[in-house]
């Protein structure tokens, strides 16, 4: 069966650490870092479950940083 | 299936768009600055128009607005975007000119122009953010803020009687002859977004075609002044700020 596959790059650098990314991903994708920070002392968002990812782009509709690159891609392999 | 080979494989669903230049915004996190920013460059960029787009900034926490995107832009002075965007378009009336303006800038100072404008059906686009307070300056009492809403100088709420009632500004400029679309809209979830980014480009369309006014009300919020998290200010603006100011489209001829 064909499956939708799909993962997110972030600009660390960039995020503000603002959740909002983590509140709008429906399968529950991203994180914030909890001690980690990036240059300018933000907990920056990750990719905690990254195989949940299905490339909807929900999180990169709501980032206000558009720190956000979206890939998906449609397979029929089984993983 | 590993991430290089979706990467690599598979297809960009969502990229950065070009027109958002690599500086770093001054907006705190989670601010809906940044989101109504993001849109307009993705528009401008799809619909080809960079060439001819020109922004006015206004004063507010927007000020810096011409920083960030790479379009030509005015800075005007408080409250006078729709004056100076009145010169541009009637002066270069092959160009798309839009006005981009807070509620401090738009409701308060600068209502006369914006209503004038309006009334005389310029072809400019007005994109009204409305967060029901003045972000910049420290949280204080804007023209919208709600009856109850504790502000830094209506720390017991706003009363009506000293205060007096929150401004519906799009319901107002709807009434006008000179205005052909008047929406509001919020940025709160990501279908929200896809629906705010319809909306303004249909605003930039009207202008494009010369059928006059459009507004394009943003309700957002502004989790600094109303010390609330980000996530925490999307939920009270869709609980409190929605009963005040309905989502939709008020005019649409």
């Amino acid at each position: 069966m064909a499956k939708i596959k799909g993962t997110v790059i972030i600009d660390e650098q960039r995020c503000k650490g603002c959740e909002l990314c983590v509140v709008a991903c429906p399968t529950d994708v991203l994180q914030l870092q909890n001690k980690e920070v990036n240059d300018r002392g933000y907990h920056f968002a990750y990719t905690a479950q990254p195989d949940n990812c299905i490339g909807c782009a929900s999180c990169a509709m709501v980032c206000p940083d558009a720190c956000f690159t979206v890939y998906k891609i449609t397979t029929t392999d089984n993983i | 299936m590993n991430r290089e080979d979706i990467i690599k494989n598979g297809t960009i669903v969502y990229n950065r768009p070009r027109l958002l230049n690599e500086r770093n915004t001054h907006y705190c996190p989670g601010c809906s600055h940044g989101v109504v920013h993001r849109i307009l460059a993705e528009l401008i960029e799809e619909m080809g128009i960079e060439d001819k787009t020109i922004g006015i900034a206004p004063v507010g926490c927007a000020v810096f607005a011409y920083n960030y995107i790479d379009v030509d832009w005015i800075e005007a002075a408080h409250g006078r975007a729709p004056a100076v965007a009145t010169a541009v378009s009637r002066l270069n009336p092959d160009n798309v000119v839009f006005t981009y303006q807070g509620d401090g800038d738009l409701a308060a100072i600068g209502t006369a122009e914006t209503i004038h404008a309006a009334n005389r059906g310029e072809n400019i686009v007005i994109i009204f953010i409305n967060n029901a307070i003045y972000g910049m300056t420290g949280g204080q009492m804007a023209p919208t803020t709600l009856l109850g809403q504790k502000t830094a100088t209506t720390p017991y709420g706003r009363k009506a009687d000293i205060n007096g009632y929150p401004i519906k500004m799009s319901d107002l400029l709807a009434q006008l002859d000179g205005t052909c679309f008047v929406t509001r809209q919020a940025v709160h979830t990501p279908a929200a977004v896809r629906k705010a980014k319809k909306a303004i480009r249909q605003a930039f369309e009207n202008a494009i075609a010369k059928r006059g006014t459009s507004v394009v009300e943003i309700v957002s919020t502004c989790n600094s002044g109303w010390k609330l998290s980000p996530a925490k200010s999307n939920e009270w603006m869709a609980s409190n700020m929605f009963e005040k100011y309905p989502l939709g489209d008020l005019k649409n001829i």
